[in-house]
C-alpha cells in the first residue's frame, strides 16, 4: 500500500490519522494519505524564514533552471512517493485510479505542468512583464530607464488545492522561481500532482526546505490560509466566498466561463462549432475554464440541437482507452446529486435538456465507474436558473440573450471568448470588471497562454513595488 | 444483552452493591430524589426490590436528556441532601435551554479520586495552577479549582465563553474566533508571566495548542498538563506528547458534566497514540452499545455508541446515550473494568456539532 507522507520544510512526517483514498471502480483502499492537524501546522508555520532563505541562496536564473531540468523529471524520472518509488505510468494510473480521470488526459495535463515548469524563464517574463531577473535577486534596478524595487509580501504562499483536475498545479510552481517557499494542502483525492511536482523540483535542486505538504481537513486549511502571508484557494463558491474579503488570498472558484457570439456573426455559428465544443468538452468538462455557457443573440435552438449532436458522441470508454474523453466521478453519490440538480432546474419552464433525445439517461456506468453524459440545456433566458451554471463534466448552457444587454447579464465570468468583430462588443467586454481573462475571436477557452496570467497575477500576488530613488555616485 | 461492561468479578460484586445502594437511595421516601419518586409512581415495579444488579438498570430504558433541559431544577435534589448548599452545572447551551446537573459534592470526590491518578512529580503538592478552560456555568472551572485547592494549591482562572464562540463560527465570524481565542490565551499569558508559582495547568486541546505557539511549556516553568473538555484525536495525543510537552506530563482526560471525569492508561507506545479512558467505577459506568441496539454492549475493538450510567447519591441517570462513539477497550491492570478507545463526535450526528475553540 503506497502511503504519502506530509512533509514538514521537506522533512516526510507519518501521522497516526491516516486518510484512505479508494480506488474509483473497486472502491478499495489505494493510497493511505497521512493527516496533519491544525495545530502541528501552525506550529511549523512559525518559523517561515527557513525556506525562505534557503530559496533566496540560489539567483532567480539558477531556480529556473532546475524548474526546467524539474519539467522532465517529472515527465519521466522515477521519484519518490513516500518509502515508494512512483515511475511516470504510476502516477498516470494512480492519478486516474482515485479521480477517475482517463489516461490520455492525465497525460496532457501531465504536458500542461511539465510545459509551465520547462517554460518557467518565459512564464517569469509574462508575469513580471519583463523584468530582469537581476532585479528580482537584488530587489532593485533600472528597467525600461526607471528606477524600480520590489520586495515580497510574504515569506511563503499557502494553496489550498482542488481534486478536480492537476492543470490547476500550473498556478503555483512559479512561486518557486520566485524565491517563495510552499505550503501546499493537496485535494483530498489527489495528493499525487503536488506530491510529484515537489519531488521533480527537489531532485533538480530545490531545497526541499521550500516545500511543505499537509494534506488536511478544513481546520487545517483555515490554519494555512491564517498563517501564510499571501494564500490560493481553490474551491467552490461557497467555500471560497468565506474568504472574498481577504486580499491576502487569491480565490479561485467557480468559472462560468462562457462563448459569447455577437450579431454581427451569429448567423455563420455553424463556422464556430468547433471552437464552442473544445471549449464545453476538453479536459472531461473538469476546469473553470471550460465553458459552462454559450450566450447567442439567436439561433440559440440551433446551436444548442448541433452540439447536443456533437456532444453525443462522446461515450465513456476504458480509462486507458486514447479516444477516452470522459472521466467517471470518484464518488458515485456526487454525480447522482449534480443531475438532480440538473433535472430540478429543468422543471422551471423555459429550459430544455437538448441532448436528452440523442443521449438517453444522463446518469450511466460503465466499467464500474460512474458517468455524467454530455449535456446541452437550451435556456430562453438568461433568468433561468440553469442559463448561469458550471458542473464538473460536459455541461453547457446555450442562453439567448439581447446583445445590449451584454456585459452585464454574463456576470462574473473567468473567460469569455467573443466570437465578434464587432468594435463596440469588443470594447464593452475589455472594459468589463466581469470579464477575467478574454478571448477575441475563435480561440477555445481552454487554451491558456502562459504568458498571460489569469484570476490574478502571481508576481503581484507575492510582490509589491515600492517607490525607489538612489543618489547617483 | 450480550454482555456488561466489566470482567473482573470483584469489581461486578461491588458494583452490583453499589447499585443497590444507590437505587435505594433515590427511589426511598425518605431520601429520594423527587423526579425519581414520581417517575416510580407510575411503574407497576418498584425499583428499589427488582434491581439488583447493574445489567437490571435497562429495566429503565434510556435516559432521556430532554429531562434534564430547564425546571424545577430542585426535582433533582435528593431529600436526603435537601439541607446542603446546591450548585447547578450546565452543558451545551449555545442555543435553547441547556442541560443542567445538580450538584453538592460529587465535582468535589470527582477530582479528589482523579487527582490520586496525578504523578506528584509533574504535578507537584502545593504547585499553583492555571486553568485554561470554560468559565461561567460549568462545572470544569470550580472543578480545577478544587483540585488545585485538594494539592494545595491555588488556580488562576481567565474568562472563556464557549457558547460565544460557538456562535461566531455559526455566524462565520472566523476572524473574531481567532481574535476571541487571542484575548483568552492573552489573560492565561499575563498570568504565566506574573506569577512563577504555575508549574500545572489545565487545558482544552485547542487551548493548550494556542498557548504553545506563544511559549514554551518548559521556559513557562509548567511541569504538568491536564487536557480534556473536548474531542482529542490520537494525532493531536502524538503532536502533544511529542512537541509541546517539552517534558511535562500530559494526562489527557474524558469527562463532562453528567459523568464526572474519566482517566487515561498510564502512556504506552504499544497503543499508538489510541487515548484510552476508565470511568469512575463504580460512582459512573461507560458502556460502548450497538447504536440500533443499544442495551447490546460491543465486543471489544469494536465501535459502537457511548452510553453512560451515573451512580452517585447526587445524581441518578441509568443509561443516557451520549452524542459520542468510541471503540470499547480491555481492561488495563490498573483499571480492571471496561474502558473506551478513541471517544469523539458520534458520526451519524457529525454534521451538527460545533465544537470550537472549547
Amino acid at each position: 500500500m503506497v502511503h504519502i507522507p506530509i512533509l514538514r520544510k521537506g522533512q516526510p512526517y507519518r501521522s497516526v490519522d491516516i486518510s484512505r483514498v479508494p480506488h474509483f471502480r473497486t472502491r478499495e483502499t489505494l493510497v493511505e494519505i497521512s493527516q496533519a492537524n491544525a495545530g502541528l501546522i501552525r506550529r511549523d508555520l512559525r518559523d517561515q524564514e527557513t525556506g525562505r532563505r534557503a530559496l533566496s541562496a540560489f539567483s532567480t536564473d539558477q531556480l529556473i533552471a532546475m524548474c526546467r531540468q524539474a519539467a522532465d523529471y517529472f515527465m519521466t524520472a522515477t521519484l519518490p512517493v513516500g518509502d515508494a518509488e512512483q515511475t511516470a505510468d504510476d502516477y498516470v494510473a494512480q492519478l486516474s485510479a482515485t479521480t477517475g480521470m482517463p489516461y490520455v488526459l492525465v497525460r496532457k495535463n501531465m504536458s500542461k505542468i511539465s510545459g509551465v515548469m520547462a517554460e518557467m524563464g518565459s512564464v517569469l517574463a509574462g508575469l513580471t512583464r519583463g523584468l530582469p531577473t537581476e532585479i528580482i535577486d537584488r530587489g532593485f534596478g533600472t528597467h525600461e530607464g526607471h528606477a524600480v524595487s520590489f520586495y515580497p509580501r510574504t515569506n511563503s504562499l499557502g494553496v489550498i488545492l482542488p481534486s478536480n483536475s492537476p492543470g490547476v498545479h500550473s498556478l503555483w510552481i512559479p512561486s518557486i522561481a520566485m524565491k517563495i517557499p510552499l505550503v501546499l494542502k493537496p485535494g483530498s483525492a489527489e495528493p499525487w500532482s503536488p506530491y510529484r511536482i515537489a519531488q521533480a523540483l527537489i531532485k533538480a535542486g530545490v531545497p526541499a526546505e521550500a516545500f511543505s505538504y499537509y494534506p488536511t481537513d478544513h481546520g487545517g486549511s483555515g490554519a494555512i490560509l491564517q498563517n501564510c502571508g499571501r494564500g490560493m484557494f481553490f474551491g467552490d463558491s461557497a467555500s471560497v466566498g468565506r474568504y472574498a474579503s481577504d486580499p491576502r488570498i487569491e480565490l479561485h472558484g467557480t468559472g462560468y466561463s462562457k462563448v459569447v457570439i455577437g450579431e454581427d456573426v451569429v448567423d455563420d455559428w455553424e463556422k464556430y462549432l468547433d471552437v464552442m465544443v473544445a471549449s464545453i468538452t476538453e479536459n472531461g468538462g473538469r476546469s473553470c475554464i471550460n465553458a459552462s455557457g454559450v450566450w447567442t443573440p439567436r439561433h440559440g435552438r440551433e446551436i444548442a440541437e448541433a452540439l447536443a449532436q456533437r456532444l453525443a458522441k462522446i461515450i465513456p470508454r476504458d480509462v486507458d482507452d486514447d479516444q477516452a474523453l470522459l472521466a467517471p466521478f470518484a464518488n458515485p453519490d456526487v454525480a447522482g446529486r449534480i443531475s438532480a440538480i440538473v433535472d430540478s432546474g429543468l422543471r422551471e419552464e423555459g429550459a430544455t435538456d437538448v441532448s436528452s433525445n440523442l443521449r438517453g439517461p444522463r446518469l450511466v456506468t460503465h466499467d464500474g465507474g460512474t458517468y455524467l453524459l454530455p449535456t446541452i440545456v437550451h435556456c430562453e433566458s438568461p433568468d433561468h436558473p440553469l442559463a448561469n451554471r458550471e458542473f464538473l463534466f460536459p455541461f453547457a448552457s446555450v442562453v439567448e440573450v439581447a446583445q445590449s444587454e451584454l456585459p452585464e447579464r454574463l456576470g462574473p465570468t473567468l473567460v469569455v471568448t467573443a466570437l465578434t468583430e464587432d468594435r463596440e462588443l469588443i470594447n464593452q467586454l475589455i472594459a468589463s470588471p466581469l470579464v477575467d481573462r478574454l478571448n477575441i475571436g475563435p480561440i477555445p477557452t481552454m487554451k491558456i497562454a502562459w504568458d498571460q496570467p489569469h484570476e490574478g497575477n502571481l508576481f503581484e500576488h507575492l510582490y509589491a513595488r515600492r517607490a525607489f530613488q538612489r543618489a547617483g555616485a | 444483552m450480550s454482555g456488561t461492561a466489566m470482567v473482573d468479578r470483584n469489581w461486578k460484586e461491588r458494583l452490583d452493591a453499589h447499585v443497590r445502594e444507590v437505587v435505594a437511595w433515590h427511589f426511598s421516601p425518605e431520601t429520594g430524589t423527587p423526579f425519581w419518586l414520581d417517575y416510580a409512581s407510575r411503574l407497576d415495579w418498584d425499583p428499589r426490590r427488582e434491581i439488583q444488579t447493574y445489567e437490571d438498570l435497562d429495566r429503565f430504558g434510556n435516559f432521556q436528556d430532554e429531562w434534564l433541559r430547564g425546571g424545577p431544577v430542585r426535582r433533582w435534589v435528593p431529600k436526603g441532601l435537601a439541607h446542603k448548599p446546591v450548585y447547578v452545572f450546565e452543558t451545551g447551551g449555545s442555543t435553547g435551554i441547556p442541560k443542567s446537573r445538580i450538584s453538592i459534592d460529587d465535582f468535589r470526590i470527582d477530582y479528589e479520586q482523579f487527582s490520586e491518578t496525578l504523578p506528584e512529580e509533574y504535578f507537584p503538592k502545593g504547585a499553583d495552577w492555571l486553568m485554561l478552560g470554560p468559565s461561567g456555568p460549568r462545572r470544569l472551572r470550580l472543578a480545577v479549582e478544587h483540585l488545585a485547592q485538594h494539592r494545595g494549591g491555588i488556580s488562576f482562572c481567565v474568562d472563556l465563553d464557549p457558547r460565544w464562540v460557538i456562535k461566531l463560527i455559526r455566524m462565520g465570524e472566523m476572524q473574531m474566533m481567532e481574535k476571541y481565542k487571542a484575548h483568552v490565551i492573552d489573560q492565561a499569558l499575563t498570568i504565566l508571566r506574573a506569577h512563577d508559582s504555575v508549574k500545572c495547568m489545565f487545558a482544552t486541546p485547542k487551548l493548550l495548542e494556542a498557548l504553545c505557539e506563544k511559549i514554551s511549556l518548559k521556559k513557562a516553568g509548567i511541569t504538568g498538563v491536564f487536557c480534556g473538555g473536548t474531542e482529542m484525536t490520537p494525532q493531536f495525543h502524538r503532536f502533544a506528547r511529542e512537541e509541546l510537552m517539552e517534558g511535562a506530563y500530559f494526562a489527557p482526560t474524558y469527562g463532562n458534566t453528567l459523568m464526572g471525569l474519566a482517566v487515561h492508561k498510564p502512556f504506552d507506545p504499544a497503543d499508538n497514540y489510541a487515548i484510552i479512558y476508565y470511568p469512575p467505577m463504580p460512582r459512573a459506568v461507560i458502556e460502548v452499545v450497538d447504536p440500533d441496539q443499544p442495551t447490546r454492549v460491543v465486543d471489544y475493538g469494536q465501535t459502537g455508541r457511548v452510553r453512560l450510567t451515573t451512580l452517585t447519591k447526587e445524581f441518578f441517570m441509568p443509561r443516557f446515550l451520549e452524542r459520542d462513539e468510541a471503540e470499547r477497550e480491555m481492561p488495563c491492570d490498573k483499571y480492571p473494568w471496561d474502558g473506551v478507545r478513541n471517544v469523539r463526535p458520534f458520526s451519524r450526528f457529525a454534521t451538527t456539532v460545533v465544537e470550537g475553540v472549547y
